[in-house]
């Protein structure tokens, strides 16, 4: 006798347990119970638990009876010729979904093969261990399974086509590769999924060597020729929002260009691009600075006065305006409402991305790699027959990382260029290497895909074959155009009188807690004191009472807020943090008094 | 060595420890000449003095850092010695962390006793002995408790075979329930032994708290020690035991009571000294250390120790400990618990200085360390 629950609520007992639980899993799969309901049989709590509420994770499964499968040739030959779908599968109890629970019960068998009696199961692909992204990887089973991991994560970050209304939309941070392809080296899954409708990549010329250091620790090396005949480049898109808010007493935002004498106003050349309705023309070029939608609002604080003579005098200035190291091309201008009734204004921004150095690339196997070096086509080394590679990756990635599925992709690529066709890497179930191999023998190529190279520079041959191919290579969204940051000196917060933090803000970089120890494990004293020097301050100090004394430069006068003004006052040079500091302690009621005296 | 060397040796006791005259001493041959003599004294002083830290030298901040960045990499690969014979020990960072902190009550604490020439070397022997000293607690050798509601008694069964195991008689046993039980009659019959109320106004309840009680009466043994083990080290075999009493295992006389070691810095400041302790807590690390493959130069760890037990009783790297001996409330305020520092030196008055290195940090001054130590002195006319 055993408990039975429905979706974990306890309903009632059952004896004969084995046969109440086949006899639910019969009803499901002649469609009398509904297809989402599971039941388990947890024989350790003696409990039987049938579950059909939401958020279970279930995966489909072929339905074995008596150590045969369902699935038969028929229902294979209707599913080619489209008579039957996938939905009649299931519902003549072909093909199931199990959750967590049920998969407890149930014995799975990865290949017809090994089919048992006591198997109830059996996968519809091995390949189904994996997600869709995983089974994007091409021969994905040569791999160890953090790299499949890494590679799949790799994937999702790429630039690529990913959606064909792009020009319509206003997402945030959009890239568009430009010319993506379909990959030579594809896996069933590209075509399940119309990976032909949104591709990411492109097939590139890979040769794996050295190139003096330019590769070394992960880097890739691009050719020039290639990006300038549009390689692996890219659209950038960011839409820029302005509203027009209400605030309290009727009054709003108003996107115009604004009036002379409105509290904070640029000059006119900052408002240039903006036309008669306050928001730039499509085409402008823009850079850092520029207005993008002109809008002023209403004063910040207004007492009961001022509410009877509001004038443009008044009101403050609040347009939108690209920030430090933005640049662009107004592309697209969108007016719409918002879901309170205001109105909303959106530009889209585009820049053209072409490849530099320091952007990332990575192949499908978790190999990625940030470009060191974009090296002209005349010096980069070509193979006899004069094929130069777009990318050179370097040996040394491999060895340690054990991604063979990269080496092999690499001559999957290479037999798909030159005979013209796919290459199916599906996970568990690819063409296998040896073929490609022989392929590439009858393509007239070595067997072992290395080739004689020449150096470019110098026509020399090189000692060693190198092993080139081709590979999807994917251009992932990390480009250094958007992270790129300087300062030498800049904008610094009101409280602390230290420099911003953060690219947008056009901050400074931190030196940090740990790298303070290094300064003075280190013994440089005086060059730590320069470093923190980004908020130093010469503060007047009466003697008496050790507290900030106040220098009024306009009248020409110091005093102590304590002792008055007949009183010795000194400089003390000290960080501005620290004067907070004792700011705060004398918010806590102690007197901090500072007690002068020569440091010699 | 000769009588004019021996003198020229001596002229170095100053300028030379001791320890390093005594190796040169060592090593030098007698039949070396005054003049080479005199050159291998010189180029001694020479690198002795080179290796001495250079004034101004932050030795602790690099302390501290030598430590503390190989203990960023402990965290990620602490590994567990399951289903090891030996004694469940903490090591790796949790370790670290307890010896630096002076934590009262280890989580695991642990003796290795080694002992004298017929036990240590002589399984047999040395097993025996390891039984005497393991803590037995009555409970062990109960077989039944019986708590009779009708005769108002407790009949307690005792296990025969794990007496005659221990070397017990019931006698032994008699005698110490005797002493442990009063204001209640015991009467032993072979094996059992019954325990009645005397007074009327007792309750069954008594009865109850007296068994639990009498669970933890101690038969014999060691107190502390709850785990024995001999273990075979080198040539010798040693005994490790869970659970510490160094006191009274160093009275024993199979004990050999130079080598034999306790886990617990406490303790061994206690029962040794604070010499002891500074030597306990170096050991305690550096074991981890090395024990992690990890490359800490030892004197970082003694540098540590040192500062530990500076003022003669052990102090942990805690706000309790060594941070509250700090002069400045600047420095104290910055480590933990700000607001408690600055309300108490607000109480007392305290001074700041400022002579130390993170207080100048925080002004935005020179720091007195490396280049920021020197001043310049000029003499007035």
């Amino acid at each position: 006798m055993a408990d039975v629950y429905i979706n974990s609520n306890f309903v009632g007992t059952v004896d004969d347990i084995n046969h109440f639980v086949e006899n639910v899993k019969d009803l499901r799969r002649k469609g009398s119970l509904p297809e989402e309901a599971n039941i388990y049989h947890n024989s350790e709590a003696n409990e039987v638990r049938i579950m059909c509420d939401e958020g279970r994770a279930r995966r489909p499964l072929i339905i074995i009876k008596e150590g045969r499968s369902l699935l038969s040739e028929k229902h294979l030959k209707q599913l080619e010729d489209g008579e039957i779908t996938w939905a009649d599968l299931i519902r003549q109890g072909v093909v199931e979904y199990l959750d967590a629970g049920e998969e407890e019960n149930a014995l799975v068998a990865y290949t017809e093969e090994e089919l048992t009696p006591e198997h109830t199961h059996l996968e519809i692909t091995p390949g189904s261990i994996s997600g869709i992204a995983t089974a994007l990887v091409p021969f994905g089973n040569f791999n160890q399974s953090s790299r499949l991991i890494i590679g799949s994560k790799n994937q999702k970050q790429a630039l690529g086509f990913y959606a064909a209304n792009y020009h319509i939309r206003m997402d945030m941070d959009a890239n568009i590769l430009h010319y993506p392809q379909f990959p030579l080296v594809k896996t069933k899954l590209h075509d399940v999924t119309d990976y032909d409708e949104h591709p990411s990549g492109q097939n590139m010329v890979v040769a794996i060597m050295c190139y003096d250091g330019y590769n070394m620790e992960d880097g890739v090396i691009l050719n020039k020729g290639s990006i300038d005949r549009g390689l692996a480049r890219s659209t950038y898109f960011r839409p820029v929002k302005a509203e027009e808010l209400r605030y309290s007493g009727g009054l709003v935002d108003e996107i115009s260009i604004p009036d002379k004498d409105v509290k904070g106003y640029r000059s006119e050349k900052d408002y240039g691009f903006l036309e008669g309705d306050g928001i730039i023309y499509p085409e402008a070029k823009v850079n850092e600075g520029d207005v993008i939608i002109g809008r002023t609002s209403p004063p910040r604080f207004l007492s009961s006065l001022d509410e009877y003579n509001l004038s443009a005098a008044i009101r403050r200035e609040s347009s939108i305006s690209l920030k430090h190291g933005e640049r662009g091309v107004a592309d697209f201008v969108f007016i719409t409402e918002n879901e309170e009734g205001n109105k909303l204004v959106q530009v889209r921004l585009r820049e053209e991305r072409i490849p530099e150095i320091g952007d990332k690339f990575t192949s499908r196997h978790g190999q990625k790699g940030v470009t060191g070096i974009l090296v002209k086509p005349a010096d980069i080394p070509f193979s006899s027959s004069g094929i130069i590679p777009d990318l050179i990756f370097t040996p040394h990635g491999i060895s340690s990382r054990m991604t063979i599925s990269h080496l092999v992709e690499l001559v999957g690529g290479k037999v798909g260029a030159l005979a013209g066709r796919f290459v199916d890497g599906t996970l568990f179930d690819s063409e296998s290497e040896e073929n490609i191999r022989t392929e590439l023998l009858d393509l007239g190529f070595r067997s072992d895909g290395t080739e004689v190279f020449y150096d470019g520079r110098t026509g020399k041959q090189m000692l060693a074959r190198i092993y080139v191919g081709n590979m999807y290579y994917l251009r992932l969204r990390h480009l250094v155009a958007n992270k790129m940051q300087s300062r030498a000196r800049g904008p610094i917060q009101l409280l602390t009188r230290q420099p911003t933090e953060g690219k947008a803000k056009e901050g400074g970089l931190r030196l940090g807690e740990m790298e303070k120890d290094v300064f003075i494990a280190h013994g440089a004293s005086l060059l730590l004191k320069e470093r923190f020097d980004s908020d130093k301050i010469d503060l007047p100090v009466c003697e008496k009472c050790g507290l900030v004394a106040v220098e009024d430069q306009y009248k020409n006068r110091k005093y102590c807020l304590m002792c008055g003004e007949d009183i010795e006052i000194n400089y003390v040079e000290m960080s501005y943090a620290f004067k907070l500091l004792l700011d705060e302690i004398r918010s806590l009621c102690i007197y901090p008094k500072l007690n002068l005296k020569n440091k010699y | 060595m000769k009588a004019d060397q021996e003198k020229l040796l001596n002229s170095y006791a100053g300028k030379i420890p001791l320890s390093v005259l005594e190796e040169i001493k060592e090593n030098v041959p007698g039949t070396i000449s005054k003049e080479k003599f005199q050159e291998v004294m010189d180029k001694c002083l020479i690198a002795y003095n080179n290796a001495k830290v250079h004034a101004g030298e932050c030795v602790g901040l690099v302390a501290a850092e030598s430590i503390g960045e190989p203990g960023t990499q402990m965290t990620l690969n602490t590994f567990h010695l399951a289903g090891v014979a030996e004694v469940q020990v903490t090591t790796g960072l949790p370790r670290i962390i307890e010896v630096f902190d002076a934590r009262k009550g280890i989580k695991t604490p642990m003796m290795e006793i080694f002992l004298n020439k017929p036990y240590c070397l002589d399984v047999e022997k040395l097993r025996k002995f390891a039984a005497t000293i393991k803590e037995t607690k009555f409970e062990e050798f109960v077989s039944e408790y019986n708590l009779n509601i009708f005769d108002q008694n407790l009949t307690i069964k005792l296990n025969k075979e794990l007496l005659d195991d221990n070397d017990l008689t019931v006698k032994d046993i008699n005698g110490i329930i005797k002493t442990k039980v009063k204001n209640f009659s015991v009467s032993i019959t072979d094996e059992v032994i019954v325990i009645g109320l005397k007074g009327k106004q007792d309750e069954i309840k008594d009865l109850y708290a007296l068994k639990e009680k009498i669970k933890e009466v101690k038969v014999k043994g060691i107190k502390g020690l709850k785990q024995v083990l001999p273990v075979k080290r080198g040539e010798e075999y040693v005994i490790l035991t869970a659970g510490t009493n160094l006191k009274d295992v160093l009275a024993l006389s199979e004990v050999d009571s130079t080598r034999t070691v306790s886990n617990d810095i406490y303790e061994i400041y206690n029962v040794l000294g604070i010499e002891a302790a500074r030597q306990a807590i170096i050991d305690e690390v550096y074991k981890v250390v090395e024990s992690q493959g990890l490359n800490v130069n030892i004197r970082h760890v003694m540098l540590v120790a040192d500062l530990m037990v500076a003022n003669g009783t052990v102090k942990g790297i805690t706000r309790y400990g060594v941070v509250s001996e700090k002069a400045s409330v600047l420095a104290r305020a910055s480590f933990e618990t700000p607001l408690k520092h600055l309300f108490n030196a607000a109480l007392e008055g305290e001074v700041d200085n400022l002579t130390s290195v993170v207080e100048n940090v925080m002004i935005n001054q020179p720091v007195p360390i490396g280049t920021g130590l020197p001043g310049l002195v000029t003499k007035m006319k």
